[in-house]
């Protein structure tokens, strides 16, 4: 058997940066025991707490949620093994992946955080700045350096800033979070959505070809969103911390630092104007570079990583395994490296078990020439660098450990904040909607539809984003509705939002009862079918009738708000009692919410 | 307690005692398992036979018929990570028998250590053995029920996350039986565990009372892993939640909050 001849497995690749600091486990520790016996303020506890990465959770002060940050989401298959065994001591059981490429730990015993903190300094990661009001994780593309629409690999730069701003003073105490992405390309980033989003550019400058970033500042979905704005033509990579020092610095000065519900910088950018705002950067960056006692640089690590397929483990497989071109077809992309490619791992609403976890890790020593996984912006992992050759035989892996569900890159894997499991602003069970919106795309098998492949769902619990309805094809958030003095969880329905190089915010259409969505849903796929151009998909067209340039019958929201208008209608109690609950929930609905930490 | 009391045999120590022939070892797992290879002179006990019927008569059978006197030195083993041993040990201790331990690897992490297993099923000889009632690593529904509201009792649930928030008995914490192992050894480094103990506010000198679901073996591997860090009273509420629920004893849960659809079982 093949098996047998396996060479003993090479030792784990080594991330080149370790983001840990030890003492602040014990420390942890010493300032949970402290607030205890009231030694220690309350608000003075959370803003610490949050600081190291604990959130709170759902109606309760015994329990936290652990956000481990993975900048630019690249994970090695050692911290996935410790991480899968963390979940089991002190957490669920389950990890869940976030759509801003954090691994989340919940339910966890606000005591036993520092035990966490002290195992993720074990294997150089940290839950650090995670939460609270400072640079939140530094997000990149999970196809960069792999992307075929690129122009340079943004990770190592990722990398760098997010390595110059953790524990940096200057981000200690911001007004509110702050949110940096990079991405390959306007398609599979999320850069006009978040305080700086940056796009890799190259520029001949005196015949010279030079690197750097459109900068796009000022963006962010909540209760209010704003789409970012573009800075300058092009922004060398030599004035990329120059720019982010002045962006943050001008935030720290002018942000508000009073108004809770709008301290985020969008809101300074929009109150002052845009240009205003734009003059006041590119002036802070002159001043920065000029007062600069000592030379300030980022450490951009630009060393390659060394590709290596690793050696086949299986055996040829010859018969094609069931499933196995849909699952091609809906979770696989192409590398610009030739005969490689990039898997996508779909999970439901971003959560896996601690078991499944473990696979994962097998399964990028098995098959990963980069030897390491990036988490995605759509809570789901991406294992690169995988062969050709190898496809088939990973896809029977992934199927015997439950990772081979398809439609990854299409409509089907609608992306759930964690709603009522444990946010203590959720008004709905958002999280499980998404899950039940997936089983029914797959079970109809609309992720195998082109006319969808391009279209988003994505379901945030309450108004305030996490789930970020606002830039989905189809897009909801969960309130309370009322019918016959009976309350039922009621989605705000938007239609149209985009996040590419044409961002823009969903169109509210209608508010739809939980038991509705599903429905919904696939009424407004059925009116696209009767209604489509050839060589149409259902985001172009939802993107006509928002932007008022549909010819066809349904040709405005309205339109399409009459049509649905039926299914709205909330039957009585008696009829139908389960229009009444949640999923999850088998008792009648209402509305529980406590005290929110975003703007902590 | 000084480490010749310790309830826990260290694998190493165990292999000398193999080869002095001085020490009788049970091994737990089902008789199928057992056949296809155990420790060397080990013999075989399947967890059900004890639980079939756990009373002290009844035990007190068992063990005369696996050939244990008063005075034979016993090491007990599984392959549950140390779950279904603790419970054997525990039942000894019970009806009295001193000189009991529970082996701190599984049988899997023994063959990881290299150490002698074999297919040979020892010859033994019935022996004659004492019942001492131990009743105070015991605790009832009953006892339970009245001494929960004192100050210095400690009750811990060892079931999993999820299954604690749904339900648990009133005031109990939580402690998954998962947190108590390290890599390699079913229980925690005793450095390991004091820091545990020491971040939930458990003092030394607190009566603590484990539980889990039905049978007392998670909740068992959780008393000896108090037991291995020297707490002096702990005691096992050996028919756990399935009794309490089935006496119809209050109950607490985490409300207002969907945690199972954050599982991806």
């Amino acid at each position: 058997m093949a098996q047998q001849l396996r060479p003993s497995k090479p030792a784990d690749k080594q991330p080149k940066i370790d983001w840990s600091r030890r003492q602040e486990a014990e420390h942890f520790a010493e300032t949970v025991k402290l607030f205890r016996q009231g030694k220690i303020d309350p608000d003075i506890f959370r803003r610490f707490r949050l600081q190291n990465g604990a959130y709170g959770t759902r109606m309760t002060d015994d329990y936290a949620m652990v956000r481990i940050k993975v900048p630019a989401g690249q994970v090695y298959p050692y911290q996935l093994e410790k991480i899968a065994q963390l979940s089991e001591m002190y957490s669920i059981g389950s990890v869940h992946f976030s759509t801003r490429e954090n691994i989340q730990l919940h339910w966890v015993i606000l005591e036993d955080v520092s035990e966490i903190l002290h195992s993720l300094s074990d294997i150089g990661m940290t839950s650090r700045e995670a939460c609270g009001n400072t640079v939140r994780n530094v997000m990149c593309s999970p196809l960069s350096g792999v992307c075929n629409d690129e122009i340079f690999d943004a990770t190592p730069y990722a990398l760098a800033i997010a390595k110059f701003m953790l524990r940096n003073p200057i981000c200690q105490g911001l007004p509110r979070k702050f949110k940096f992405n990079f991405t390959c390309c306007e398609k599979h980033g999320m850069i006009r959505i978040v305080d700086v989003g940056l796009l890799p550019q190259i520029q001949e400058i005196d015949g010279e070809k030079r690197k750097g970033f459109k900068i796009f500042l000022g963006g962010g979905l909540g209760n209010r969103s704003f789409v970012g704005h573009q800075l300058e033509d092009f922004t060398p990579v030599e004035d990329l911390l120059y720019t982010s020092m002045a962006v943050i610095r001008i935030f720290d000065r002018l942000g508000d630092r009073k108004n809770l519900v709008r301290n985020r910088m969008r809101y300074l950018v929009n109150d002052m104007g845009w240009e205003k705002f734009q003059n006041l950067v590119l002036k802070e960056r002159a001043i920065v570079k000029a007062t600069q006692s000592v030379i300030v640089k980022l450490n951009v690590d630009e060393t390659p990583n060394e590709i290596r397929r690793p050696i086949s483990v299986t055996e040829d497989v010859t018969s094609l395994p069931d499933g196995f071109a849909r699952w091609q077809k809906t979770n696989v992309e192409k590398q610009s490296q030739d005969g490689f490619n990039s898997v996508f791992i779909g999970l439901e609403s971003g959560d896996i078990t601690a078991n499944q976890l473990r696979n994962v890790a097998d399964l990028i020593r098995d098959y990963s020439a980069e030897g390491f996984a990036r988490n995605g912006f759509s809570q789901n992992i991406v294992i690169r660098y995988v062969h050709e050759d190898d496809l088939k035989s990973m896809y029977s892996k992934l199927l015997e450990s439950g990772l081979a569900k398809t439609g990854s890159l299409t409509m089907a894997s609608a992306v759930g904040c964690s709603g009522t499991t444990s946010c203590n602003l959720a008004l709905t069970n958002s999280h499980r909607l998404a899950k039940e919106v997936q089983r029914k795309f797959l079970e109809l098998k609309l992720d195998e539809d082109d006319d969808l492949r391009d279209s988003t769902i994505k379901i945030s619990g309450c108004p305030n984003s996490c789930g970020q309805h606002e830039v989905a094809t189809i897009g909801f958030y969960g309130g309370g509705g009322r019918h016959e003095g009976k309350m039922f969880p009621n989605y705000t329905m938007s239609l149209g939002g985009r996040f590419d190089e044409g961002s823009m915010l969903g169109h509210h259409t209608a508010r739809v009862p939980v038991k509705r969505v599903i429905p919904i849903i696939l009424k407004i796929i059925e009116l696209y079918k009767e209604n489509k151009q050839s060589d149409d998909t259902l985001a172009k067209w939802i993107d006509r009738i928002v932007n008022g340039n549909e010819s066809s019958k349904i040709n405005s929201v309205e339109e399409i708000k009459k049509e649905l208008t039926p299914l709205l209608t909330p039957p009585k109690v008696e009829d139908e009692p389960e229009f009444y609950m949640d999923y999850g929930s088998d008792t009648s609905y209402h509305t529980v919410t406590g005290k929110g930490e975003c703007a902590a | 307690m000084t480490d010749s009391n310790m309830p826990i045999i260290d694998s190493k120590i165990l292999r000398q005692k193999i080869k002095e022939n001085s020490i009788r070892i049970i091994d737990v797992r089902r008789e199928q398992e057992y056949q296809q290879g155990h420790i060397t002179n080990a013999i075989n006990l399947p967890l059900a036979k004890l639980l079939a019927d756990d009373s002290a008569e009844s035990i007190q059978k068992i063990a005369q018929n696996l050939g244990i006197s008063d005075e034979t030195s016993v090491a007990i083993y599984d392959d549950t990570f140390g779950a279904l041993s603790s419970r054997v040990v525990w039942a000894l201790q019970y009806i009295g028998h001193k000189d009991v331990k529970l082996l701190d690897v599984t049988f899997s992490q023994w063959k990881v250590l290299g150490y002698e297993i074999s297919t040979e099923i020892p010859e033994i000889e019935s022996a004659i053995h004492s019942v001492n009632i131990n009743s105070e690593i015991m605790a009832t529904a009953e006892y339970l029920e009245k001494v929960k509201e004192n100050k210095n009792v400690v009750i811990i649930d060892n079931r999993e996350r999820l299954n604690y928030l749904e339900q648990h008995i009133p005031g109990a914490i939580n402690i998954p039986y998962r947190t108590l192992s390290t890599e390699g050894k079913i229980l925690r480094t005793k450095e390991g565990m004091k820091t545990l103990l020491k971040n939930r506010g458990i003092s030394e000198d607190a009566e603590i009372i484990t539980y889990c679901g039905s049978v007392g073996t998670l909740s068992g591997l959780a008393y000896y892993a108090l037991k291995s860090v020297g707490l002096p009273n702990v005691k096992l509420y050996v028919h756990s939640f399935k009794e309490w629920k089935s006496l119809e004893k209050p109950t607490d849960k985490q409300e207002n909050a969907n945690y199972w659809d954050l599982s991806a079982e």
